[in-house]
């Protein structure tokens, strides 16, 4: 039972951790389309690239 | 609040005087303030700050007790609130109605609940100048109406400020950011009442099973729930104390009460014991009602989202930019905001483009969907010198407009105005369950004191959990909620269907009608003449005659040479064609010489094959011969019967009553299967014929042209206007059909009366549910957290219910829209 003593603390610092992950994904807008990018993963890129596309350095 | 507050013990606030923030060096901005000089820190805050005092709100900084939330903001708020006020600016969102008095449509942020409404609604309408206010709930869009020379529309939106909400000016762009925001936030104290919960769980359930745990592991996991509680409490279920405090502070009773006192009884009782060791902890409890909760609004706010979308996608419709033609007939284009167009401004509106305005068609010929708007879904074709609506979607070829009108003059804007306004509206029934909802709260409070006394005397253990069980599981939202959920989606369906409703009361009378009574033979008829007999004589083909009759009026515009033109396709011509104004033409095609016209003129004064009045009689002679006769009269809409009959089926008694002669009448109604119809009617006489039904107890919907009938429509219970063409704004009705199709009357009145049923389901639901739950946890039978779905439960599935009315399909009546897109499209 003693290693409860390390474990619920431990537990804790995971709940903050995670807790921490869903506000930046929230904040990220990774709620903001649920549907949208479910559909462009099959959609095809047939399409000529938009210039935008090129990697921004 | 026992006493008032004089200005010496008003909380103190050093800095400035407005927004706390340090006054600068050598910032001089005074403001007069209960006989004193306070010091500002910019010139924004200072005017906010003259404003309110002013306005004599002054009492505003003796009672706060917490500093504007954005004190940076101040100046560039307060910069934009002045802009409102420009003429410019207020065009494109207020509609001036006469010299003084201006409407406009306002969105609102930080609605949470029906209270906020209310107390929106009890402080604008407090405003000395403000004429009416209205605030949809499921949108959260408020139409004010006020009087320019009593108040400005920036005071307005200060005064909503200064109770913690935001107003801006409705714009589709930023209710989405609006939207967007509401919901990230939600979305993240969703998250970490989620989270808390779990993991207290977690703590809880070995310390309700395990036997052999020690006391310092039990010490801790209490500690562990405290602190994983806290940001569940303090962040997620923030929303629910703000709007406790709000009421407090406005000595009212709103729906976030009954919450937050049961979330803080537990919470507060449950620090205690952790504190000092004695008693229950109840934070798995605690975390576990507000993630239930929050889950409900969640939902909640997507569903009313949805109900709300209606009249959104109208809003949408209108394209940001388009391409103007500058120097038309020269084609070089530029691309503009609609923003920036004027009246006379040609555009081009490519295949597959929206048109941003109403116009008229300059150039081009085309094919133009108008679905979203009328509820039709046939394309009309337009050409040059056809009138089109901005929000219509060109879909043929290219088409050259001249803008007509902008902005807040559109027929789409009309529409959307009318619509908000009739959501806004609450019929009898909404608002009587508004005053019990506030009613119900203030009794909850006290059935709740009671409960609580008794259950100290009987099982002093158990009396938390039981006090906290009742603030939970009682549901005033859904009883608030019940009406308006309902109404905006039915009329928001309604509007797709080409069936725009203009007034609260509409749908609700509109179920209950009786007796639909059309006040015009124009009404079911397409309003012209049209060829619906022909008789050939003399061993003569009808397509023969037709041709020849088609041939020599092809250079008219009289209405029976139009009906003789539409008959047939003239693949012959006509030469030395003249015209005897009243009697008939006369012309030569291949060599020969024949006459059309009146009986008089063409047949020797000879009769026609029937002669009861029905139709208006011409006749065809090749030199002195008669070869035929045409029967010209006006015919009924293709979809005519159909509709009729089936608000025959929904146990409507239908009558028509006309100004036509009586022959003219009689057909019409004969072909529909009208029985009981009137001719020659005068407008006094439509209205008694409409009092003397109503006399008889009956419930009387008219259906007429709206402009021209607007006493008969405004003596009947329920007024429907064809809009079709007109001005919607103008016509005086509750109701408008938007497009051609009879076939929305029997929807309307389907989707009227499933509205009824829906919003009494939902009333009968919430005070159901309340009498049944609130019993139950009095008796202790419902812990806190099977409160908590109960209540989220209740309020969605309210929600819920009410959106099965957007499903409403169009009627198989509808499939049939008129089969001749010849008719149709001529227009």
């Amino acid at each position: 039972m003693d290693i409860l003593i390390l474990l619920i603390p431990l537990s804790l610092v995971i709940v903050g951790v995670i807790a921490w992950v869903m506000l930046w994904a929230a904040k990220s807008g990774q709620f903001d389309d649920l549907e949208g990018p479910g559909h462009s993963v099959i959609m095809d890129d047939d399409n000529p690239p938009k210039p935008d596309d090129t990697p921004k350095v | 609040m026992s006493h008032s507050p004089g200005l010496t013990d008003a909380p103190s606030f050093s800095g400035c005087f407005h927004c706390g923030l340090p006054v600068p060096d050598g910032a001089h901005y005074p403001i007069q303030f209960e006989g004193q000089t306070k010091e500002a820190c910019c010139r924004g805050c200072q005017a906010v700050a003259q404003t309110i005092i002013d306005s004599g709100q002054g009492a505003y900084y003796t009672h706060r007790t917490v500093l504007p939330a954005t004190p940076q903001q101040a100046e560039a708020e307060l910069a934009q609130l002045g802009l409102y006020d420009l003429p410019e600016i207020q065009e494109s969102f207020v509609r001036t109605e006469s010299e003084h008095i201006r409407e406009a449509a306002l969105i609102l942020e930080n609605i949470v609940c029906a209270a906020c409404i209310w107390l929106n609604e009890r402080h604008i309408a407090g405003l000395p100048g403000v004429l009416s206010v209205e605030i949809n709930y499921a949108t959260r869009r408020a139409r004010v109406r006020w009087d320019n020379s009593r108040i400005q529309l920036s005071a307005i939106l200060k005064a909503v400020s200064d109770i913690g909400y935001i107003a801006h000016p409705f714009d589709p762009g930023r209710s989405d950011d609006i939207y967007k925001r509401e919901r990230n936030t939600a979305i993240k104290r969703l998250a970490i009442a989620g989270l808390g919960m779990m993991q207290v769980m977690m703590y809880a359930l070995p310390t309700y099973t395990a036997t052999d745990m020690t006391d310092e592991i039990r010490l801790l996991m209490r500690w562990a729930s405290l602190i994983l509680t806290i940001p569940v409490v303090g962040y997620s279920a923030w929303p629910f104390f703000i709007g406790t405090w709000r009421d407090f502070r406005r000595r009212t009773l709103g729906m976030d009460v009954p919450v937050a006192l049961g979330v803080g009884t537990a919470f507060v009782a449950s620090v205690y014991s952790t504190f000092t060791g004695y008693g229950e902890v109840y934070y798995d409890s605690v975390t576990m009602f507000v993630f239930l909760l929050l889950t409900g609004r969640f939902l909640e706010m997507n569903a009313r989202r949805r109900a709300g979308a209606a009249v959104e996608e109208l809003v949408k419709l209108i394209p940001a930019a388009t391409t103007r033609l500058p120097h038309w007939p020269a084609r070089d284009e530029e691309q503009v905001p609609v923003a920036r167009l004027a009246v006379g401004d040609h555009v081009l509106v490519r295949p597959g483009e929206t048109l941003p305005a109403d116009g008229e068609v300059v150039e081009g010929d085309s094919a133009v969907s108008e679905a979203l708007l009328t509820g039709e879904s046939l394309p009309v074709s337009k050409s040059v010198h056809a009138k089109v609506v901005g929000g219509s979607l060109n879909q043929a070829s290219p088409l050259v407009v001249r803008i007509d009108k902008l902005g807040a003059d559109t027929r789409l804007a009309s529409i959307v105005r009318l619509l908000d306004r009739a959501q806004s509206e609450k019929p009898r029934i909404g608002k009587l369950a508004d005053r019990a909802a506030a009613w119900f709260v203030g009794l909850l409070l006290v059935i709740t004191f009671f409960v609580g006394l008794a259950w100290y005397l009987i099982d002093p253990s158990r009396t938390l959990w039981i006090v906290v069980s009742i603030l939970v599981v009682t549901c005033p939202c859904a009883l608030g909620l019940a009406t308006p959920a309902a109404l905006t989606t039915a009329t928001g369906r309604l509007t797709r269907l080409g069936l725009l409703t203009t007034r609260g009361h509409a749908l609700e009378t509109l179920a209950r009608a009786t007796d639909l009574v059309f006040d015009k033979t124009g009404t079911l008829t397409h309003g012209r003449l049209s060829v619906r007999r022909v008789v050939p004589l003399g061993g003569r083909s009808a397509e023969d005659v037709s041709q020849i009759a088609a041939a020599l009026e092809a250079g008219s515009e009289h209405p029976i040479a139009r009906a003789l033109r539409e008959a047939a396709h003239a693949t012959v011509t006509a030469s030395d064609v003249r015209n005897t104004p009243g009697r008939g033409v006369e012309g030569t095609v291949n060599g020969q010489l024949y006459r059309l016209g009146s009986p008089r003129f063409a047949a020797g004064g000879e009769a026609p094959p029937e002669s009861d009045g029905s139709a208006s009689w011409v006749a065809l002679a090749e030199e002195n011969t008669l070869i035929a006769w045409f029967a010209l009269a006006d015919t009924p809409r293709a979809d005519a019967p159909a509709a009729l009959a089936a608000l025959q089926r929904l146990g409507l008694r239908l009558h028509l009553v006309s100004g036509d002669a009586e022959a003219a009448v009689k057909a019409t109604a004969q072909q529909l299967g009208i029985e009981e119809w009137h001719a020659g009617a005068l407008p006094e006489d439509k209205l008694a014929y409409v009092k003397a039904l109503q006399q008889q107890g009956r419930i009387v919907a008219m259906v007429g042209d709206g402009i021209n009938d607007a006493p008969v429509l405004a003596g009947a219970q329920v007024s429907i206007a064809m809009g079709e063409g007109a001005d919607v704004a103008q016509a005086a009705a509750d109701m408008v059909m938007l497009g051609s199709r009879l076939a929305t009357l029997g929807e309307g009145v389907t989707l009227a009366r499933k509205t009824q049923r829906i919003i009494r389901q939902n009333l009968g639901w919430a005070l159901g549910y309340n009498l049944i739950a609130i019993p139950a946890a009095a008796l202790g039978y419902v812990t806190p957290w099977i409160a908590g779905i109960g209540m989220s439960a209740s309020s969605l599935l309210v929600v819920l219910n009410a959106l099965r009315l957007s499903d409403f399909k169009q009627s198989a009546v509808a499939a049939t829209i008129e089969a001749r897109p010849s008719l149709a499209s001529s227009r």
